[in-house]
């Protein structure tokens, strides 16, 4: 019984990890088409900013919620207006900028904080269930990812500029004919996805060693749960995360982490093979 | 292409002989090995890209898979031959197995970037998690994260005690190369080479032309997955140890800048391209002011926002309008408009 219980949170909490590293990504290059490769680095400077700022004497929650995506959305804002802007629509050519802009922002991060782990401690502690310990920043995580997928639906479903931004994505063109500035629209969207980015990097900071390469570590499960989630946003997200975080949760607790994350991958590439649209391709047509 | 293979042959011989005398003198010979090998692996690259259209994002995993069967075969073999042909035929084999998955799954663009470095994590994370004794192969260990060392390197074909290594090493692998480049060449040469770039240029037209676009394509790929091996094997005969590191993401992005770099749709842009870039990254490994990886990513930035066809097409195009013949009158439009059609080259 304790046992159902510890991985049932385990898995929740595997979904919404998976939802919290790929949110941001499903903005940038789920609706904008860009190819963020260095989604992991801007989550990396989101841990940084974060733990920056807890350091300086910043309350943790203030650092993790607020400071870190508007230090990273600011970057991302840097970066949209010096580099993206320029290769809206080539898709190879924005994942090899961005890929090099990973780089870019690695070498940055180990030039600024050196080679070296960083790190804070979470600020809830644990607890117990019969005989098993679980960690209380887990049920932290599940309640972001949920606020996060509901925050992002009401805002995209009922909020005017969510309209805006959901129309000009579609064609710009017309956005452009009814008066709004696609380029402005773009702008603001790249700021949303690099805060969540941000967002991620900073809720998951205290749970791992930051090092300036651990962007890669997230690099390819969010590129993989965003494409496995196919055209619709917030359902493709959803579902895809869903599937992947179960598949690496049952493979991690019968065998070994390490196979955990391999099933995880091998999923992905079945997946892929037999939808290779996306989940939504085929399933919840039309849905946001 | 202009001129005729026989006349690319002379120039290919003559060429790798003058840079095998001129280049040591310039750089010692245990630099130039690797660039060498780095050479050639850009060139697997370059031409599954840049002639083929197939972003591989796993060109990696190939060189890995190549130089650990290398290590692995040497191990149990004790002798350098079977090795070699095995390290050129096992990425070959499974990137056959790899591309008919995808290219018969219709998959494309993002999709094949996905796929293939999802492929090279799984096989760096398996890697890296067979640190223990229970993962053998044959008399083999796996080794983890430390990797496979002390396996038997080049020797002459039949003696096994004979090595060659040092100079006589680079020579091999000098002209290597020069065998690797001729027969790519002659491959482009060839009808399928050239209904390779066509598929590259449309692929739905080539398909409705009556051409097998999905056989062709796995083709390609394991082509160049096999130069890719080669390339891996020797580069673990020349480090004398394979890690986990010749999977890894970033060892793929390398891959990717040098092309980019060096020029897409060119046989000596990926070349250049990686024996310069390498060459730039073991000079600037000797300072310290200011991170390698952050003037790795500025170049591609860079490159790709103002320069992306590449250094070579840029020279090329810059010789063209400098010392090119002019169009004067009907005659010279005429040749001028012919060497137009052959740009792919």
């Amino acid at each position: 019984m304790d046992l159902t219980v510890v991985i049932l949170v385990e898995m929740l909490y595997a979904v919404a990890s998976l939802i919290l590293i790929s949110a941001g990504l499903a903005v940038v290059f789920g609706m904008m088409k860009v190819i963020n490769l260095a989604h992991g680095e801007f989550m990396m400077m989101g841990g940084y900013a974060t733990i920056t700022a807890v350091n300086l004497g910043v309350n943790i929650f203030l650092a993790m919620l607020i400071i870190a995506p508007i230090v990273v959305g600011l970057i991302g804002l840097i970066t949209e207006r010096l580099v993206i802007r320029h290769l809206y629509g080539r898709l190879v050519d924005t994942m090899l900028a961005t890929w090099g802009l990973s780089l870019f922002f690695i070498g940055l991060a180990t030039m600024i904080f050196g080679n070296t782990t960083t790190g804070i401690s979470t600020p809830i502690p644990g607890f117990s269930i019969g005989n098993y310990q679980i960690n209380g920043y887990n049920f932290f995580i599940i309640v972001v990812a949920g606020l996060l997928l509901i925050g992002m639906l009401t805002i995209l479903k009922s909020t005017r500029a969510g309209l805006i931004a959901r129309g000009a994505m579609q064609r710009s063109d017309m956005a452009a004919a009814l008066g709004y500035s696609p380029d402005r629209i773009y702008m603001a969207t790249f700021f949303c996805g690099s805060a969540l980015s941000g967002l991620a990097g900073a809720v998951l900071a205290p749970l791992v060693g930051l090092v300036p390469t651990s962007g890669g570590a997230y690099i390819a499960k969010s590129f993989i749960t965003v494409i496995a989630g196919g055209p619709s946003l917030i359902a493709g997200l959803f579902t895809s995360a869903g599937f992947f975080g179960i598949v690496n949760q049952i493979f991690t607790f019968a065998i070994s982490p390490v196979i955990g994350e391999v099933a995880l991958l091998v999923a992905a590439v079945i997946l892929l093979r037999l939808l290779p649209q996306g989940i939504t391709a085929k399933f919840f047509k039309g849905k946001l | 292409m202009p001129g005729s293979l026989s006349k690319d042959a002379i120039t290919i011989i003559l060429v790798t002989a003058i840079l095998i005398w001129v280049m040591p003198l310039l750089i010692s010979t245990y630099t130039l090995t690797v660039l060498i090998v780095y050479g050639m692996l850009g060139l697997s690259l370059g031409l599954i890209w840049g002639f083929g259209g197939i972003l591989c994002f796993g060109q990696a995993a190939f060189f890995g898979l190549g130089a650990y069967t290398y290590a692995i075969a040497a191990i149990n073999i004790g002798e350098s031959t079977v090795p070699m042909i095995l390290a050129v035929l096992v990425p070959a084999v499974f990137a056959a197995l790899l591309g008919a998955m995808m290219f018969y799954g219709r998959l494309n663009d993002v999709y094949l970037g996905v796929i293939t470095l999802v492929v090279t994590l799984i096989l760096f994370k398996f890697i890296n998690s067979t640190a223990g004794p229970q993962y053998l192969i044959g008399n083999a260990r796996l080794g983890g994260f430390n990797g496979i060392p002390g396996f038997q390197t080049l020797n002459i074909p039949g003696h096994p005690d004979d090595y060659i290594w040092g100079d006589s090493y680079f020579y091999v692998c000098a002209v290597l190369l020069g065998v690797v480049f001729f027969l790519v060449s002659a491959l482009l040469r060839s009808s399928f080479g050239r209904i390779a770039v066509g598929i590259r240029e449309n692929e739905t037209r080539m398909s409705l032309m009556g051409y097998d676009v999905r056989a062709r394509k796995t083709v390609l790929f394991a082509a160049g997955a096999a130069i890719a091996g080669l390339a891996g094997a020797l580069f673990a005969n020349w480090a004398e140890i394979v890690t986990p590191s010749l999977f890894s993401l970033g060892q793929s992005a390398e891959i990717i800048i040098w092309c980019i770099v060096g020029g897409l749709g060119t046989r000596l842009g990926p070349i250049l391209g990686a024996a310069g870039l390498a060459y730039l990254k073991f000079l600037l490994g000797q300072q310290t002011l200011i991170d390698n990886t952050l003037i790795t990513g500025l170049i591609l930035v860079l490159f790709v926002l103002f320069l992306p066809k590449g250094i070579v097409p840029a020279l090329a195009s810059l010789w063209k309008v400098s010392f090119g013949r002019r169009p004067k009158g009907r005659i010279h439009l005429q040749r001028r408009m012919k060497s137009r059609g052959r740009i792919n080259g």
